[in-house]
């Protein structure tokens, strides 16, 4: 018998069906991975198990037993236990007080010390240190999954459920989240695994199971799958292979950096030719963001100098540096790229308003409406009317806006940091066909990314950072994505 | 070690400026340094601070309430106007009561609104804040109540330390309605600090879709937060009230201001979720100074705006650098 079992589970909204007809099975001690693209209907089956909505039809089984229609509470009386991709954490308390609020009852007393005591239990059932009076905005993203799921399992856990619990970790991070998950395993929680990075899957899951457009469209124990299957399940077409490596560059460089300096880059220097995608990477916090941020001249820089094609960039103006040709798509999207409420349209022609300046400096709504619906069409956006706020959006078309708006300025170096990050498989092949197919028309491309199989399958080099400077160079055919997962481990 | 409770620290921060402003009055005016003058202090404080408690509470359940002050109005109002027909006259506790219960409807037709309709707080307090005083004016009176009911009169008579003026009547000492003020904020404190329904403001002020995902009964604490808002606004016009010795039903305008600044002062964070009492007494106590400050140095009344205006910036601002910093600190790790 299974754990947990839902059968034939319907949910419609606004007459699309998100969940059609899915039954699946969860065993206890197995790792569960619920792979999808965006839209698929992964978060609707998660949100129906955790009783944040409600199916219109179908039944969910635990024991054997049909479960009454769920809210959160009950959910979680009952042991399933949901670790929600947006962190569920309250960021003005501390680490103690969130590891205890679990047990969400409204009446009585606080007792500081049995809070104290439960959240010294969890940690130490993780196996994990963390001081239990920091407030959680404080701690780093790995602590603050940890926080979660130390949450979770304060109270009796039988079925975990993780939300991307990956998406916002990296290497050793990673590692710590998957040991915590090994031995959740060992006691008998049945895990259910949600993510978007195939490595990771493959990795530590027992059993796949993917959605597709709302309906479940394969299942079986994770050897049944490799790279091909798991792409060709998730999205229904094969995937398409890497294109050939090329070589280093001979031509004349468009970007030479030399001995940049500020914030916590030291001494960077290195060349960007016209056609060439670049990659840089590093550990977290090596100094790649801080990098983008000097060259897009959103930062001023201490030392050092930027030339594109001969001529030497200003210091710290932003303006002066995009309007040279140099387009940054910042890392997150959400709070830097876009505005969310603000239509496509709007969004797209943001980054070249006073292009679209009409009589008396008036903006001429026709022509952005046009000027948007050739981005969309140029990008493969899929929205109904220019006129959707990106809200409405997927994280995979959001982030094809973003990089439109930054592609209207006709940049000749485009810089970008993690433009995949949470973003369905489709739309990342998209959004690298596309960056190939600008490089071949002469856009320089810099890429930063912690996706390791990102950088090998795009770029031509690969600048390895750490503590703010540039430690290697990788080029040509000596590097994969797995020697340059081992030449990061060395790094720590 | 390093991060230990923040909001200690920030208190320890307004400590050290209330002693110092203490000193530097007193260097000017030495007669400052008198029971007489601390007693009055509280006095001034009692007013303020009930309100300041009110605006706490919902700022850390992710609100704010503009309206108090109108809501303290419309029940010393209708407390003094009508309290008679209830026996209210007869004794404090029954006008404590009518006119903290007053209140309390009051503040839950903001949380009414702020809830069912999803608007944000600022915008339906100003609404209700203008709804209440123009109805109070326009349906219940103008006339200033001057012959207030005793048991509204009685707050402001000494229940302790009272010293004699001339003619054996009572002078200083501290007033019953600092008692309450006194009260009030230990209660608060008791609430949001060792309960859970308390922490449960906290949990939804600092992150309303986690609340909403833990299954916390958000409803019942937006109205909770906000009925009791509305209280101790209620106990703020009797306190007001029993002060001036009268009625006014166009009394309080603009305190909301110095309240405000009062509580961001004291290190409660605008965005929600965090706040103490402790460092709203404290940023009463800083604000109700400093205005004395002003007053001894002989700087006319626009000057004590501009310094409010300041202090209230100030305070905003340095919240935000606190925060962003830990963000950085967080970005780095």
């Amino acid at each position: 018998m299974a754990l947990l079992e839902i059968i034939g589970i319907r949910k419609r909204y606004d007459g699309v069906c998100a969940l059609d007809d899915v039954s699946m099975r969860l065993e206890a001690g197995e790792v569960h991975c619920l792979a999808g693209e965006n839209g698929s209907g992964k978060s609707t089956l998660i949100k129906t198990l955790a009783g944040v909505i409600h199916p219109d039809s179908g039944q969910i089984l635990l024991d054997g037993r049909v479960l009454p229609p769920l809210r959160p509470p009950d959910a979680r009386r009952l042991g399933i236990q949901v670790i929600f991709q947006e962190s569920s954490l309250f960021p003005q308390l501390s680490v103690a007080e969130n590891l205890a609020m679990g047990g969400a009852r409204l009446s009585g007393f606080v007792n500081w010390r049995v809070i104290r005591r439960l959240a010294r239990e969890a940690l130490a059932k993780l196996e994990v240190e963390i001081d239990l009076d920091q407030p959680v905005a404080g701690l780093s993203t790995a602590n603050k999954q940890v926080v979660a799921i130390g949450r979770a399992l304060l109270q009796q856990t039988r079925v975990l459920i993780m939300d991307e619990p990956t998406a916002a970790l990296t290497g050793r991070d990673v590692e710590v989240l998957f040991s915590v998950v090994r031995r959740l395993k060992e006691s008998g929680v049945a895990i259910l695994f949600v993510s978007h990075r195939l490595d990771e899957m493959l990795r530590i899951s027992d059993r796949f199971s993917f959605l597709r457009g709302g309906r479940l469209v394969a299942t079986g124990p994770a050897a049944d799958f490799d790279h091909a299957a798991i792409t060709r399940h998730l999205t229904g077409q094969d995937p398409s292979p890497p294109p050939p490596r090329g070589g280093p560059r001979n031509d004349d460089p468009l970007l030479r950096v030399r001995s940049l300096r500020g914030a916590i880059v030291q001494d960077a220097s290195f060349d960007l030719a016209a056609g060439e995608i670049v990659g840089i990477t590093g550990l977290r916090g090596a100094g790649q963001a801080e990098l983008a941020l000097l060259l897009s001249g959103a930062r001023a820089r201490t030392g050092g100098e930027v030339l594109l094609a001969g001529a030497s960039l200003p210091n710290g103006d932003l303006p002066a540096t995009l309007a040279a040709g140099i387009a940054y798509v910042p890392e997150d999207r959400l709070t830097e790229g876009l505005a969310l409420d603000q239509s496509l349209a709007f969004n797209l022609a943001s980054a070249t308003l006073s292009s679209f300046g009409g009589w008396g400096g008036l903006v001429r709504g026709t022509d952005i409406a046009a000027h948007a619906q050739h981005w969309l069409n140029d990008l493969g956006v899929r929205a109904p009317s220019p006129k959707l706020p990106v809200r409405a959006l997927s994280g995979g078309n959001q982030q094809r806006v973003a990089l439109g708006k930054w592609l209207c300025t006709r940049p000749r170096v485009l810089i970008l940091n993690g433009p995949t990050v949470g973003v369905d498989v489709g739309s990342k092949r998209a959004i690298h066909d596309r960056l190939r197919a600008l490089a071949s028309q002469g856009l320089a491309v810099l890429l930063i990314s912690d996706d390791l199989t990102e950088l090998a399958e795009s770029c031509q080099r690969v600048l390895v950072m750490h503590q703010g400077r540039i430690a290697d160079t990788l080029i040509g055919d000596g590097w994969n994505d797995r020697t340059l997962a081992a030449q990061l481990n060395q790094l720590r | 070690m390093i991060m230990r409770h923040p909001n200690r620290r920030h208190e320890a921060v307004l400590s050290a400026v209330l002693l110092v402003l203490a000193l530097f009055i007193g260097l000017i005016n030495p007669g400052f340094f008198s029971a007489e003058a601390a007693f009055d202090l509280l006095r001034s404080s009692t007013v303020i601070g009930l309100f300041a408690l009110g605006v706490l509470v919902a700022l850390v359940a992710g609100g704010i309430d503009v309206s108090l002050p109108a809501i303290a109005a419309f029940c010393l109002y209708t407390t003094a106007l009508f309290g008679g027909a209830f026996g209210v006259a007869d004794h404090p506790v029954l006008a404590l009561g009518l006119a903290g219960l007053t209140g309390a409807v009051l503040g839950t037709m903001n949380a009414f609104f702020i809830h069912q309709f999803a608007l944000p707080p600022l915008i339906v307090t100003l609404g209700t804040a203008s709804l209440i005083r123009g109805g109070l004016l326009a349906f219940v009176g103008t006339r200033i109540v001057t012959d207030l009911p005793e048991s509204m009169a009685a707050f402001s008579h000494p229940a302790a330390f009272a010293g004699s003026g001339p003619g054996g009547a009572p002078v200083g000492g501290l007033v019953v309605s600092f008692l309450m003020f006194a009260m009030a904020a230990a209660g608060v404190a008791f609430l949001l600090g060792r309960t859970t329904l308390g922490r449960g403001i906290h949990a939804l002020g600092g992150a309303p879709e986690s609340a909403r995902r833990m299954g916390l009964p958000i409803a019942r604490l937006r109205f909770i937060a906000h009925g009791l808002a509305g209280f101790l606004a209620g106990l703020a016009g009797l306190a007001h009230a029993s002060q001036m010795r009268n009625a006014n039903p166009f009394d309080l305008v603009g305190t909301e201001l110095t309240v405000i600044a009062a509580v961001v002062l004291g290190g409660a964070s605008v965005a929600g979720g965090r706040g103490t009492v402790t460092g709203t007494v404290l940023g009463v106590l800083i604000l109700v100074l400093v205005e004395t400050g002003l007053v001894i140095v002989g700087l006319s009344s626009q000057w004590h705006k501009v310094v409010l205006g300041g202090i209230l910036l100030l305070s905003v601002a340095t919240t935000v650098r606190r925060v962003s910093r830990a963000a950085w600190r967080e970005g780095m790790a």
